[in-house]
């Protein structure tokens, strides 16, 4: 008996034993990453596998923040994501409370339209995009960026907020209605803040998706240097200084930390959210 | 309750303005659901139906396209041997994700759901860290760690005995692509593990409680009560793992830009190449055919696994 024991509690250390090796390999690029972005390019060439840095250079994050324009890439990657996020929240929550509360003439058609937009084989849609968004001039603005992350079909927010909304007590809007207040005053007030754990949910994913966005920032800053996001901007960065690794490094670490940071202090929720949304 | 007392309180002369209230009470859907019918008409509907436009002329994207060349663009697609290859390359960089990383992930979420394994949040929260990261920068950095001089696989390799002299992972063709596989699992493995978790979680506990007292073993359980039980939730899986990877772009643009001698090109590289080429030459009517086509192939690709997920979901009410 205690022998099976034994075994058994060995069996869960060899477990253990694997799972932080895996770990360790598994979170080694950002650690490297971090380490080399503290050390001087002559350093860096040497080093190898070595992580510690002889000294931490800080002048690699001075110059990839200043000289390398990432502090402008830094704001219009907070600009574009924080403002994709809230429209987002704000279109799909109101589609959602619609669709879910309300029989409403075309619901149904609109549903289908929804939900087949997100089956359609969308070719490269980009190109219409960028043409739409010269057409309406905004090629030069970050406002072209923000509309284009926030014009896909949302489908999964919205069925989400509507799945939701469907489920909260009808007495709930009746009484606010018989109280006086409003179409409206009933959805700010009573039931957009019961809501949270869809706008979290919402938030989180779409957070995620907006600050890596990397196709369509690329796209609209091609020739705007001034607009470009972390991700483009250390993509261009690596053309056009293929000698400084490790302004490299600091570029790629201004660009992950802020969202590895988010990530780790929200970690539960974000993991909460996008499992949440998936069993839906 | 509550709503067919407050009706019946509701005094007669107010019946008129009953219509109005169900007219006010749609219009304030439609005004609610405007917003996004706006962004979905604009952003999505309409590019898709010019895509389909685009793809019959010869247009370099600069004024409207004039140049009608019937189904030239798709013919030329169809006929030119690097679309062929990319083609080859997606569909070969999806089924390698699929078929080695969902099942890993399967098991590596089965493991940290396990009862008895403590530290499970942090196993977690290590596995799902590359989820969070800009594909873009990851692409950038694994250069680094994959490069021919110096690079940190290559030092190890050497000093484990493994390798002689450095290889250049990325820029020999033999390497190439086995590294961006490797990298695209990594990528997303800790997505497909918070699916399962998510679909591992959701099976009835019941059902698993009263296999237990039955005396089903640990591996008698998995085999026939959690894969059985999981199969639609499993197949969803399989679908979006699928449709992401076919679509796989930052990170092969980052790392190896579908090089050397387009052995990594994949088919949304070999379009972006021709719609956005920098040197002005750029044809965006050839790259919607190629993306068109493309396209279909990926909704038929989609529709076969929608078949197996109605197929296997058919008996069970776990569905997303």
């Amino acid at each position: 008996m205690s022998f099976g024991k034994k075994r058994k509690s060995a069996g869960i250390t060899v477990v253990h034993i694997l799972l932080i090796t895996l770990g360790i390999v598994w979170i080694y690029p950002f650690i490297w990453m971090i380490m080399s972005s503290f050390k001087t390019n002559s350093e860096y060439i040497v080093s190898g596998i070595n992580l510690l840095p002889e000294k931490f250079q800080f002048e690699n994050y001075a110059r990839a923040w200043k000289t390398a324009q990432f502090s402008v890439y830094f704001w219009n990657t907070v600009t574009i994501t924080v403002s994709v996020v809230a429209i987002v929240l704000a279109v799909c929550s109101l589609t959602g409370y619609a669709i879910g509360r309300y029989r409403f003439t075309g619901r149904i058609a609109l549903i289908s339209v929804i939900t087949a937009l997100m089956f359609m084989p969308k070719g490269y849609t980009i190109i219409p995009v960028y043409t739409l968004v010269n057409k309406l001039g905004l090629n030069n603005s970050l406002l072209g960026v923000i509309l284009a992350e926030v014009g896909g079909a949302h489908t999964l927010f919205i069925l989400l907020f509507a799945a939701y909304f469907r489920g909260l007590p009808k007495e709930l809007s009746e009484s606010a209605e018989v109280d006086g207040s409003g179409f409206v005053r009933t959805f700010v007030q009573i039931m957009l803040p019961l809501s949270k754990p869809i706008l979290a949910t919402t938030a989180i994913m779409q957070f995620m998706w907006t600050w890596n966005a990397f196709l369509m920032p690329l796209i609209f800053t091609l020739n705007k240097p001034e607009l470009r996001t972390l991700g483009v901007g250390m993509y261009q960065f690596v053309g056009e200084n293929t000698m400084d690794w490790t302004g490299m490094a600091a570029a790629a670490s201004i660009s992950l930390v802020p969202i590895l940071a988010v990530f780790i202090v929200l970690q539960r929720y974000f993991i909460e959210g996008v499992s949440g949304a998936i069993k839906g | 309750m509550m709503g067919t007392v407050t009706k019946m309180e509701l005094p007669k002369e107010r019946y008129g303005l009953r219509m109005n209230h169900r007219t006010r009470k749609q219009l304030w859907c439609w005004a609610f659901i405007a917003p996004q019918l706006t962004l979905l008409l604009l952003f999505t509907a309409y590019p898709i139906v010019m895509s389909y436009i685009y793809a019959f002329f010869d247009w370099n994207g600069y004024g409207s396209p004039k140049d009608y060349v019937g189904l030239g663009n798709f013919v030329e697609t169809l006929t030119d041997p690097i679309f062929w290859n990319a083609f080859r390359n997606s569909l070969l960089f999806m089924v390698s994700v699929v078929v080695i990383q969902v099942p890993l992930a399967l098991l590596a979420a089965l493991l940290l759901n396990a009862g008895w394994l403590k530290g499970k949040v942090l196993y977690r929260t290590i596995y799902f860290l590359p989820v969070v990261t800009t594909t873009a920068v990851v692409g950038l950095v694994m250069r680094f760690i994959f490069g021919a001089y110096k690079g940190v696989v290559n030092e190890v390799l050497i000093k484990l005995g493994l390798l002689s002299a450095p290889v250049d992972w990325l820029g020999s063709i033999d390497t190439a692509f086995m590294v961006v596989v490797l990298v695209g699992i990594w990528k997303s493995f800790g997505m497909k593990l918070v699916y399962w978790l998510a679909g591992i979680q959701s099976l009835p506990k019941e059902v698993i409680e009263s296999a237990k007292i039955d005396g089903a073993s640990a591996f008698q359980l998995l085999r026939h009560i959690t894969v059985p039980l999981i199969m639609p939730v499993g197949s969803v899986i399989l679908l979006m793992s699928a449709v992401n990877a076919l679509h796989v772009f930052d990170l092969v643009k980052s790392m190896t830009d579908g090089g050397p001698a387009f052995r990594t090109d994949m088919v949304d590289v070999y379009i972006y190449r021709y719609a956005f080429s920098g040197n002005g030459e750029a044809r965006v009517g050839f790259a919607s055919a190629a993306g068109v086509l493309y396209g279909l192939v990926v909704m038929l690709i989609s529709l076969a696994f929608g078949l197996l997920v109605k197929w296997t979901g058919g008996r069970s009410k776990t569905r997303l």
